[in-house]
């Protein structure tokens, strides 16, 4: 059978490039794993059986939010099978937090918690035994006495007046360079909402997403003769995951090695540092190699999702279709920890407007604790969901007006030489023309002045 | 209760170990004989990336107590490549039909295949959909794998060759 491709326009390459310099665009490239999959050779972390593999499992929080008045690990030790239990006194530096690798603080999750738990299903014991089944069997084992605190679930009732802060450092919100919330600010959408046409306000609300990777989220360690430790792991970010690691264990970066690359399905997913630094510790504990994977239903319940979003959108239009303002509320519900989200949070930001030249934007993205489940990366985290929430706004503004959706972005469709609301003058567009081919593609009829409008032409004043 | 020895014949080779009571056939064929083409996904029988041949029939494997199969006859991917390596229909056609993406999910797919192929060589795109329905493939590429299997089904028709499918299964 022969493999078929699309035959690509490489016109609108021709001055960067020239016709025929697209060597691999348009040309089938066997993918290098690929024999390695159909023959059973790929090596993911699991498939990794190294003697002596001592198992672990977490006791997790039963509660959304509580004080640990109380954890016993007497029973679990006595589970046939368990050689140990680790606490947060077993974490040579317990605090972190992924991104403080470029600089984002405070540390505000620890490895294993010490007198509270932010989220149901938090892990709180780490029990090791010879068999998963023992492993089990210890975590469940494990006795912990809870005092419930008050628990948030909503960004907007976490910032509302009143509302307990969650969070050690005082706030239910990511604090940037000292401001409750990621802000653009260009232009005067208040005075234009004075001078538009119309003036629409729509809110979106989307939910966590689970990546669900069929290959659940895991790591092996094995310890070394030389006193390294391997860790065999499917993340998707072996950087982030050794340093933090290292950082953590207080140890040199030198000590460990990571072996990855492999990954069973990620989906922008496996880049949190959960599972490694406590495997770590625990071969490091036992000398012996020690696997930590989650089970499915740990996967689904523990595992970062894609943070749930509110975006609040008001935009003034002219009657013919110019969008003169737009106004962004963006709550990130980032869960009970921050890991990316406050990268996620900027990212929305910096994504507002949309691909559109508005000349007044306003913008403020909140990157919200509450105590659900924390949420993470997700591929295109933070402009995914404001897409959603921009592009379903440009279909009811279409509506209201009763004008074409594809001629409503075309003519606020940003071009070369715009500046965007984040003070980047706007390069390498092409919405214009994707939507005119696209336009073409499916039948779909556009008069004469947008079929001939282009990225590259300067707007007029 | 005490471990067993079970005896299984895995890819026409016998094949001898111990194993615990609660031992699944995924477990036994990872961790005492090393075969992991085999994968655990959900270890609950919903993701079908364990699917292995046991005694002809494609099973999830981490349903199925070891001990219950004392005896049987397993194929795994492993064992598909004929014995200087060249690749089996339905491999050469995963291999360059791009049916694979992060790969965790194509052992099951393809032996969940070799079975459909045994049993019925020219299966309609409806049969092969049937066929994979308990695979789960999460990096979504479908369309690719379903044209894989019915390219492999077009090559061994074209070839007349006996597949080691037909010999094994």
């Amino acid at each position: 059978m022969a493999l078929q491709t699309e035959q690509i326009d490489r016109s609108y390459f021709t001055t960067e490039r020239g016709e025929d310099d697209h060597a691999v665009i348009g040309t089938p490239v066997q993918r290098a794993d690929a024999l390695g999959h159909v023959t059973g050779g790929t090596e993911f972390f699991e498939d990794v059986n190294p003697t002596g593999l001592l198992h672990l499992k977490m006791h997790r929080s039963e509660r959304h939010h509580a004080l640990l008045k109380r954890v016993d690990v007497t029973k679990a030790l006595e589970v046939p099978g368990v050689v140990r239990v680790l606490t947060h006194e077993d974490v040579p530096a317990n605090w972190y937090t992924i991104l403080r690798l470029i600089g984002v603080e405070p540390n505000d999750e620890p490895v294993l918690p010490e007198d509270r738990v932010l989220y149901k299903g938090e892990q709180i014991v780490a029990v090791i035994a010879t068999s998963e089944a023992a492993a089990l069997d210890g975590a469940a084992a494990v006795e912990v006495e809870y005092e419930d605190l008050p628990a948030v679930f909503d960004v907007e009732e976490a910032l509302a007046e009143g509302t307990p802060a969650i969070k050690p450092h005082g706030t239910n919100y990511f604090l940037y360079e000292g401001h409750h919330c990621r802000r653009i600010r260009f232009g005067d959408v208040d005075a234009a909402f004075e001078e538009a046409d119309h003036v629409f306000e729509w809110r979106y609300q989307s939910s966590p997403i689970e990546h669900a990777p069929t290959e659940p989220t895991g790591c092996i360690v094995v310890p070394q003769a030389d006193g390294r430790l391997r860790i065999h792991s499917d993340t998707q970010a072996c950087f982030f995951t050794l340093d933090n690691a290292a950082l953590i264990l207080e140890t040199p970066f030198s000590k460990l090695r990571l072996i990855g690359g492999t990954v069973g399905g990620g989906f922008g997913g496996k880049v949190d540092v959960i599972v490694e630094p406590i495997a770590c510790i625990a071969a490091m504990a036992t000398g012996k190699p020690v696997k930590y994977v989650y089970g499915r239903a740990e996967e689904m319940q523990v595992s970062s999702p894609r943070a749930a979003e509110r975006v609040i959108i008001k935009d003034g239009v002219m009657a013919d279709g110019t969008i003169v303002a737009r106004k962004v509320t963006l709550y990130v519900d980032a869960g009970a920890y921050s890991r990316h989200s406050p990268y996620g949070t900027t990212k929305a930001a910096a994504h507002m407007p949309g691909p559109y030249t508005i000349p007044n934007v306003w913008v403020d993205a909140h990157c919200v604790y509450t105590n659900r489940t924390p949420a993470s990366a997700m591929r295109g985290f933070g402009v995914t969901i404001a897409d959603f929430a921009l592009e379903s706004q440009m279909d009811r503004i279409a509506r209201a007006l009763d004008m074409d959706p594809l001629q409503l972005r075309l003519k606020n469709a940003y071009r070369d030489g715009d500046m965007k609301a984040h003070r980047k003058v706007a390069e390498g567009t092409a919405l214009i023309e994707v939507i005119q081919r696209g336009a073409q593609l499916v039948g779909h009829e556009l008069p004469g002045e947008y079929r001939g409008l282009s990225s590259t032409d300067p707007r007029e004043a | 209760m005490r471990s067993r020895v079970i005896e299984l014949v895995v890819n026409d080779e016998p094949q001898e170990f111990l194993a615990p009571p609660g031992t699944t056939l995924l477990i036994a064929l990872r961790e005492s004989l090393g075969l992991t083409a085999v994968k655990r996904g959900c270890a609950q029988g919903t993701c079908g990336a364990c699917t292995c041949l046991l005694d002809g029939e494609a099973v999830m494997s981490c349903l199925v107590p070891v001990e219950t199969v004392d005896g049987a006859e397993v194929h795994t991917l492993e064992g598909m490549a004929g014995p200087d390596g060249e690749l089996d229909e339905l491999q050469a056609a995963f291999l360059e039909g791009f049916a694979t993406q992060c790969g965790f999910c194509t052992s099951g797919m393809i032996m969940a295949a070799r079975v459909l192929l045994a049993e019925q060589p020219d299966p309609s795109r409806e049969d092969v959909v049937r066929a994979i329905s308990g695979n789960v493939c999460r990096c979504t590429g479908y369309e690719s794998i379903i044209n894989a299997i019915l390219d492999a089904a077009e090559r061994r028709r074209a070839t007349g060759a006996i597949s080691y499918t037909e010999k094994g299964a």
